[in-house]
């Protein structure tokens, strides 16, 4: 009974997978975090990998109940397919949801109005801060990735945040051993990164073998798009053609799913966790680069964002 | 990305260490280059951050210098992490900075990594701070040394500069009384020679290239202790189940249902009434998944705990502590020092009953002493107000590790190997 011994024991250790070893990392952090933290919340924007972090903290727990809320912060001009999964996945786990609003800021007057198509994404920022005061939530689980900008492939798993929720790198605490520090005083909190360590591909070779669900948005449909700044843009809601700029329908799917305004859409003919996962092996551009006007801005547009608050 | 990935992959976690502008980012950048880990937008941002920061040659650094700061001053400050896969494996690089300020986070990416590559330049061969870095990763007990010296091409692929740089850097490992092996090679980061493909300048050297020992080094964990548990959550299920797992990762060795076990501190003993792993049952674990334990008997267990199957090596219940310590903040430890001790049993208050020495990193002796100061690496006693449940840090990595916490301002300030419990 000591140690692995077994040839039975050292076959399962062998077939422990990248797979299996980012899931139990995953978990391990999620259940720290949960005993560390007094009133954790999950950021479920609806997109896939925070689908796929919310599909791990449901195991982390299983089989009792996730003991903390999911929070989504609505821009407004969300994908209505987004929405809709949304609701069907918080309604099939018996989950609590939490929507913070970008409108009722711009209604109260906590930021300005960006006007019908301006681009909600860094005003999100605002949102969440004061969703994460209001509701007293110490740690916020996201599903921020390493490898999906060169500023987020510097943070630690736990990113401590000062009383008006800025990020500083200079001042991160070390983790040795992925041993975390989530000691705060009021007023300040952790944003917590259990899926750091995962790439594009990892999250959807896990979506496969997990068969997670997801929005409809992510496999190939037909859609109406413009084409604007090299990426292809949805028309309607916050996406109005302007001059020169021709809609026309496109096989389409998404990669990322983000504010409508500033979220593009790939061509693929993907209908399947199989196809998806044959393009994604063989991409030659990021995802964010692919699909994100935002971050394209400018060369340290993620790590402004992340000093005033964003994720 | 280009290259393929299975889900069968085995993954392997590596850092790259060793001191200032020896190459590090560059060595990274070249693995990731060709191996096919970088996309498009990726190398054109480098390429126009090239021209910004540099002198307009592709500067490979920028791929993982992503702070502002770190381009425009040329270094790397914090950890970057970067992904990569090649048929035969998947990689999670931990590019660790080296200057001597930033040592904690170096120490935080190779805590965690299976492979430290240590970078050496060959034209200044080992300095101190290769020293720190070297003696930090045998400190560590990272499983592989690979050896990589550096810009080769500037000292005229010199094979009696690189063999004087194996020779001190073996000294230093077996001065530090560390079996690690180490995998030397020459190599030229910036052409790329000797790092993916073997190169033809070095006919003198017929070993691996650093990507081909990546791929075939055994990393096998060595179990040497029984399995056990430190609890961090009680799983239970409401409405009418009497469901209670004890959940947290396992460690050491494997488990199975029907079990018998010990619960530390208390003493409690009982038996392995169920398993489940990522919330699914199973009938045995092995280390390193994250699962839960229902016992037979209805006892109080909770956070703090730790579950041991019954056997021979049991962890110390301790309220003393023998611990190596890197120290990482600019103000000094000295005796009767309140610390707070983080360990995967639970949170205690400290106080330092005393320093016995740090190691002189030009010596590599150990010196006496009354205080640590930035960087140091020391080996100190701890009074802790309640007990935690550790093992040796040799034979168990995650029960014989522990951070230190300032109690006032709440931030990390050391990282603390246990040598012994009492």
């Amino acid at each position: 009974m000591s140690a692995v011994t077994s040839q039975n024991e050292l076959e399962i250790l062998a077939s422990r997978s990248h797979l299996d070893r980012l899931e139990s990392e995953a978990i391990t952090i999620i259940r720290e975090v949960v005993s560390g933290c007094e009133s954790p919340v999950l950021l479920f924007s609806g997109g896939k990998d925070s689908a796929v972090l919310l599909w791990l903290a449901i195991k982390a727990f299983a089989p009792a109940r996730l003991p903390f809320p999911v929070m989504q912060v609505d821009t407004g001009h969300n994908f209505p397919e987004v929405i809709e999964y949304r609701d069907e996945f918080v309604r099939t786990y018996g989950l609590e949801l939490v929507v913070a609003s970008v409108q009722e800021s711009i209604d109260r007057g906590d930021i300005p109005d960006p006007g019908p198509t301006g681009s909600r994404n860094r005003q999100q920022a605002v949102t969440l801060l004061t969703a994460i005061r209001t509701h007293k939530f110490d740690a916020a689980f996201g599903g921020g990735r390493r490898d999906e900008d060169k500023a987020r492939a510097k943070e630690r798993i736990l990113s401590f945040r000062d009383k008006k929720g800025g990020w500083e790198p200079r001042m991160q605490r070390p983790e040795p051993w992925n041993i975390l520090n989530p000691r705060i005083v009021k007023g300040e909190h952790l944003r917590a990164f259990p899926i750091s360590n995962w790439t594009e591909l990892d999250i959807w070779e896990y979506i496969a073998r997990e068969e997670i669900p997801l929005p409809t948005i992510y496999f190939s449909h037909e859609r109406t798009v413009i084409e604007r700044d090299g990426m292809l843009l949805s028309v309607g809601g916050p996406v109005v053609p302007e001059d020169g700029e021709v809609p026309r329908k496109e096989i389409v799917r998404y990669r990322t799913v983000g504010d409508m305004s500033c979220t593009g859409a790939v061509r693929s003919t993907a209908t399947t966790y199989e196809d998806v996962l044959a393009e994604v092996s063989t991409a030659r551009i990021t995802e964010r680069g692919a699909t994100r006007a935002d971050d394209n801005f400018s060369e340290s547009a993620m790590e402004d964002r992340k000093r005033e608050g964003y994720f | 990305m280009g290259a393929v990935s299975t889900a069968s992959n085995t993954q392997v976690r590596i850092a790259t260490i060793g001191s200032v502008d020896d190459g590090k980012s560059t060595l990274i950048g070249r693995l990731l280059h060709d191996s096919k880990g970088i996309f498009e937008d990726q190398l054109s941002a480098v390429t126009k951050a090239s021209r910004r920061y540099g002198d307009g040659t592709f500067n490979l650094a920028l791929l993982t210098d992503g702070l502002r700061a770190e381009r425009e001053q040329g270094i790397t400050i914090d950890v970057a992490y970067r992904y990569f896969a090649t048929p035969k494996r998947s990689f999670v690089l931990a590019d660790t900075p080296g200057h001597a300020q930033f040592t904690r986070n170096m120490v935080t990416g190779a805590s965690v990594s299976d492979i430290a590559i240590v970078l050496v330049d060959a034209r200044h061969g080992v300095v101190e701070q290769t020293r720190r870095h070297v003696s930090i990763a045998a400190l560590l007990g990272v499983s592989h040394l690979v050896l990589a010296v550096n810009k080769m091409d500037l000292v005229n692929w010199d094979e009696t500069i690189f063999d004087t740089v194996v020779t001190d850097v073996a000294a230093i490992v077996s001065t530090l009384g560390s079996s690690v092996p180490i995998h030397p090679i020459p190599i030229c980061a910036t052409d790329g020679e000797n790092v993916v493909d073997a190169g033809d300048k070095t006919p003198w050297y017929e070993g691996p290239s650093v990507l081909e020992l990546l791929e075939t080094l055994d990393i096998t964990p060595v179990a040497t202790i029984d399995a056990r548990l430190a609890v961090q959550w009680t799983l239970r299920e409401h409405g009418g189940s009497d469901y209670r797992g004890y959940a947290g990762r396992l460690e050491g060795g494997a488990i199975r249902v029907g079990d018998s076990v010990t619960v530390h501190p208390q003493g409690y003993t009982s038996t392995v009434a169920g398993l489940t792993r990522a919330g699914s049952p199973t009938d045995i674990a092995v280390p390193g998944d994250a699962i839960a334990i229902e016992l037979t008997d209805d006892l109080d267990v909770g956070k703090g705990n730790v579950i041991v199957v019954s056997g021979a090596h049991q962890p110390v219940d301790a309220t003393g502590l023998i611990a190596d310590v890197c120290w990482f903040t600019d103000a000094e430890l000295s005796v009767g020092d309140a610390i707070i001790v983080r360990h995967a049993s639970g949170e205690v208050s400290a106080r330092v009953a005393a320093i016995t020495h740090r190691l002189d990193l030009e010596t590599l002796e150990n010196t006496p002493t009354d205080r640590l100061v930035l960087n140091d690496i020391g080996r100190v006693e701890l009074a802790l107000a309640s007990p935690l449940v550790v093992d040796e840090y040799a034979v168990n990595r995650a029960g014989g590790s522990a951070i230190a916490i300032d109690p006032v301002s709440n931030a990390t300030i050391g990282a603390l190997m246990i040598r012994s419990g009492y």
